[in-house]
């Protein structure tokens, strides 16, 4: 591509730090970070214009995993940092991630508004229907029989929440599911997540491999989606209701809601002239 | 000289014009070269309802209403009973009442003011469109001396739009008011004053506090409704659009704080308003924005608690949750305003404190000075404007950025993203010098130590307090206050003054970190003290003892909200403190 041509070229490794990252041996949660920096890396983006901003939880530890501006917050916030940092900042790429548990529990009322306010914004949720860091526990997206928790040994026995049918129903502007077994394309579909304006949501299936070992067996129920992404909201609807949720690699829904961004550039007005109204 | 003052209070139901009465009341006090103070009370309706203005007028600034008013005009009595509180009358009080409402209600009637009536309706029914509320207003500007021209030219400007005949209508009132005035029993006037030589100002507390964040460099807001706060990001949002910045209204106010941190990490100075249940929402990230040295700036005007409290009116009981509301050791700053036009003063350096720091300044103002409307001096051009340190290349070059370096002042030059070889992760968790997360005691040693050094080294200059004294002196007592509570201090320490009295007042404006030594200065030969705030339980009283040596004849005169103290109040306690001394 010629237009590449003139831009610096980064390769994957350049977006990653030294750290080690705290996660399980065979967590899902690797190949996100892989599949991040190779997109970023397509992108080629410098380090310094991108930044990720997470909450709490295993997958919230990215930021610090990466060579880019990050921000580790609190459970739960991630996108509201990420939204104060974009409007402020609109020339930064911003990307969030985080798990289930912070995304759609403790801060679930952000992520309806997050997709309301349609921000550009890329957000990652690695979605492994449990609490790792807290040893165990059931999250929003657990299913109701799950009986691996002591905090709740009989199951919940709440039906689990639907992030992507959520997102939608609230004004994600982009919608996908990938699986963590396959850092290729989901980085293929990290790329176009960044590239689309406005709220892109991308569900990871990422397993536990400690508190959910029998998720290692996702990678082989997990299938290719058969159709390609549409840009009807009452069609998008109508499949994510009916789908099992193994459907993945493919981008599900695609708006076209202009991002928002209210004006930030210098106006021509001054302090002296606020403070003329209170003259008498 | 105490201050030669009208007080006075406007009162009615939702529909008798009352609000609007007390503003052209001030803004016509204004034209006449009088300076003022209005505060509004209004029952819980979220429409109509009763009101009630209270304004204070003088010849010179003031900054505090007084133990009674001189006159109650009440246009109706709907309901005005549940303000009686907030009204109190003494036997030199004089009630004017519509003989159309019938008598007045008993609940006003406790201190036996003398009473007197006014036919509103029937002189406003004699004229074309004319209208109750405008006879009070001649009734009162008959009463206190105020001349006609000038509210003929603040009608004027008013009703511009309405036309001719409006303005017609509405100065025929209130001449017809003014003419009756004659008759009725006499309060104070106030002299007539030459035309103000000194530029003055009309604004309110929460307007103050709105410029203040402006002027300091605030140039993103994150808000969230809640009374009383509200005013400030309504006037902060066509405001800062004006001068190149934004306001973004958030679902709750976990978002607005986490928004204007992440503002602020992206290198834009950021603040948010709110009350104590939005502050309490906020806590958590307060301490986020302590470990991840993020400046930002959180106004809290207070008012009633616990929970929803009185929503709509005022007190000192957030103290507390503001100094010590933050788990772990957090050290932040916490600054209070003591008066409607020092809410500019005090959130503008909030500010500039909050940025050099790279900190959280927690703003304290209130409901009594947030809501009120004041004509006073134009407030000085001040000088603190937010610059923050920050990183354009690492220090030693080709070498890793540390965001959080060790230096002697404790504050390390931030890299603002966009910054290239500067990268790395902000952290609310402990970390070591890169910002990478650690769980080492010497770590979390080593970035308490800096967090807390950075504002216990910080030169807060001469601001930490209002230091008054007497005309004669300080002699050996002191009055010790905050916030709204320093309006009525002052008015005391003047009245004790002219009494032959000598005292000094010390209103604190920085509450954290504390400045035991400055303290000690400013008590050096102070033998007693009086602690006044507006709390139930002494939180200001209780902090003082904690942190600093008090006079051994230290007495807390407190109550909770939502009446303010009045300054014979405070004087009483003064005489009395020296009752035994003497």
């Amino acid at each position: 591509m010629e237009s590449c041509a003139q831009k610096k070229k980064y390769a994957a490794k350049d977006y990653k730090s030294d750290l080690k990252p705290i996660w399980c041996p065979g967590c899902g949660d690797y190949t996100v970070l892989n599949a991040i920096t190779r997109a970023l890396a397509e992108l080629a983006l410098p380090p310094e214009e991108v930044a990720v901003v997470s909450g709490i939880g295993c997958s919230s530890r990215i930021p610090a995993y990466t060579s880019v501006y990050g921000f580790h917050g609190v459970h739960g916030r991630a996108l509201p940092v990420a939204t104060g940092l974009k409007l402020a900042r609109p020339d930064l790429t911003v990307l969030v991630t985080g798990g289930d548990g912070d995304g759609f529990s403790i801060g679930g009322n952000h992520f309806l508004h997050a997709c309301r306010r349609n921000v550009d914004l890329t957000y990652i949720v690695m979605d492994n229907q449990v609490y790792g860091m807290t040893k165990g526990q059931a999250s929003p997206t657990t299913a109701p029989d799950w009986e691996g928790s002591k905090l709740t040994p009989e199951g919940t026995g709440i039906n689990p929440f639907q992030p992507l049918v959520v997102g939608l129903a609230s004004g994600a502007n982009f919608i996908a599911r990938v699986s963590s077994s396959d850092p290729v394309n989901m980085a293929r579909i990290i790329v176009e997540a960044i590239q689309h304006p406005g709220f892109s949501l991308v569900q990871v299936l990422s397993p536990c491999v400690t508190f959910r070992p029998e998720q290692q067996e996702w990678r082989d129920i997990v299938r290719t989606a058969v159709v390609d992404y549409t840009d009807d909201a009452a069609r998008a609807a109508r499949r994510l209701m009916t789908d099992d949720g193994f459907n993945v690699g493919k981008v599900l829904y695609k708006g076209s809601r202009p991002p928002f961004r209210p004006e930030f550039e210098n106006s021509n007005g001054s302090v002296a002239e606020l403070e003329a109204r209170f003259a008498l | 000289m105490t201050i030669n003052s009208v007080s006075l209070v406007i009162a009615g139901s939702g529909g008798a014009g009352v609000v609007t009465a007390g503003s052209l009341l001030l803004d016509a006090a204004a034209q006449a070269g009088w300076y003022a103070l209005m505060s509004r009370s209004s029952g819980p309706q979220i429409r109509g309802g009763e009101a009630a203005a209270m304004l204070r007028f003088a010849t010179e600034p003031i900054m505090s209403h007084d133990d009674s008013f001189h006159l109650l005009m009440a246009i109706d009595w709907d309901n005005i009973g549940r303000f009686s509180a907030e009204i109190p009358l003494v036997a030199t009080s004089l009630i004017v009442g519509d003989p159309a409402h019938g008598p007045a209600p008993a609940a006003l009637l406790s201190g036996t003011p003398r009473q007197a009536a006014l036919a509103m309706t029937e002189i406003a029914g004699k004229i074309e469109n004319g209208r109750p509320n405008m006879v009070a207003l001649g009734a009162i500007a008959g009463l206190i001396g105020l001349p006609p021209e000038a509210m003929q030219a603040v009608v004027e400007n008013n009703l511009k739009r309405k036309g001719q005949a409006a303005i017609d209508a509405s100065m025929a009132a209130f001449h017809a008011g003014f003419a009756a005035a004659a008759d009725l029993p006499a309060i104070p006037k106030l002299p007539a004053v030459a035309a103000a030589t000194e530029p003055r100002w009309s604004i309110t507390g929460n307007e103050a506090t709105g410029l203040g964040v402006i002027r300091g460099g605030v140039r993103f807001v994150a808000a969230y409704p809640i009374t009383p706060a509200t005013e400030v990001l309504e006037w902060l949002a066509p405001s800062l659009a004006k001068v190149g910045g934004m306001l973004v209204q958030a679902e709750d106010e976990l978002a607005s704080i986490n928004q204007i941190i992440g503002a602020s990490y992206g290198g834009v100075p950021a603040m948010t308003a709110t009350s104590g249940p939005g502050l309490s929402l906020m806590i958590e990230s307060l301490g986020l924005a302590v470990a991840a040295e993020v400046p930002l700036v959180v106004v809290d005007v207070m008012r009633v608690g616990p929970s929803t409290g009185i929503a709509t009116k005022s007190e000192q009981s957030d103290l507390n949750i503001a100094v010590y509301g933050l788990h772990g050791d957090a050290p932040h700053i916490v600054v209070a305003a003591n008066s409607v036009p020092d809410c500019l003063f005090t959130t503008q350096w909030a500010v500039h404190l909050a940025e050099a720091m790279q900190a959280p300044a927690l703003v304290l103002t209130d409901q009594a000075m947030g809501q009120a409307r004041a004509i006073v001096p134009k407030p000085a051009e001040l000088a603190f404007i937010g610059q923050r340190l920050t990183a354009a290349a690492p220090a030693v070059e080709g070498e890793r950025y540390k965001r959080y370096a060790m230096t002697a002042s404790g504050i390390s030059p931030m890299a603002i993203p966009g910054t290239p070889g500067l990268t790395h992760t902000a952290d609310g968790l402990e970390h070591n010098e890169f910002g990478t997360p650690s769980s080492q005691a010497s770590d979390h040693q080593a970035q308490m130590d800096k967090r807390s050094r950075k504002l216990t080294q910080f030169n807060y200059g001469d601001h930490w307090a209002d230091i008054e004294d007497s005309e004669v002196g300080a002699g050996d007592t002191a009055i010790i206050t905050w916030g709204s509570s320093t309006g009525p201090a002052r008015e005391a320490l003047r009245r004790y003054a002219a009494a032959g009295g000598r005292a000094r007042l010390i209103s604190l404006r920085l509450i954290a970190p504390v400045q035991p030594e400055k303290m000690a200065a400013a008590l050096a030969g102070i033998k007693r003290a009086v602690v006044v705030e507006q709390s139930h339980s002494g939180q200001f009283y209780r902090m003082l003892r904690a942190f600093y040596d008090l006079p051994a004849k230290t007495v807390s005169l407190h109550h909770g909200g939502p009446l303010a103290f009045g300054p014979n109040q405070i004087l009483d306690q003064l005489n009395q403190l020296n009752a035994g001394s003497a």
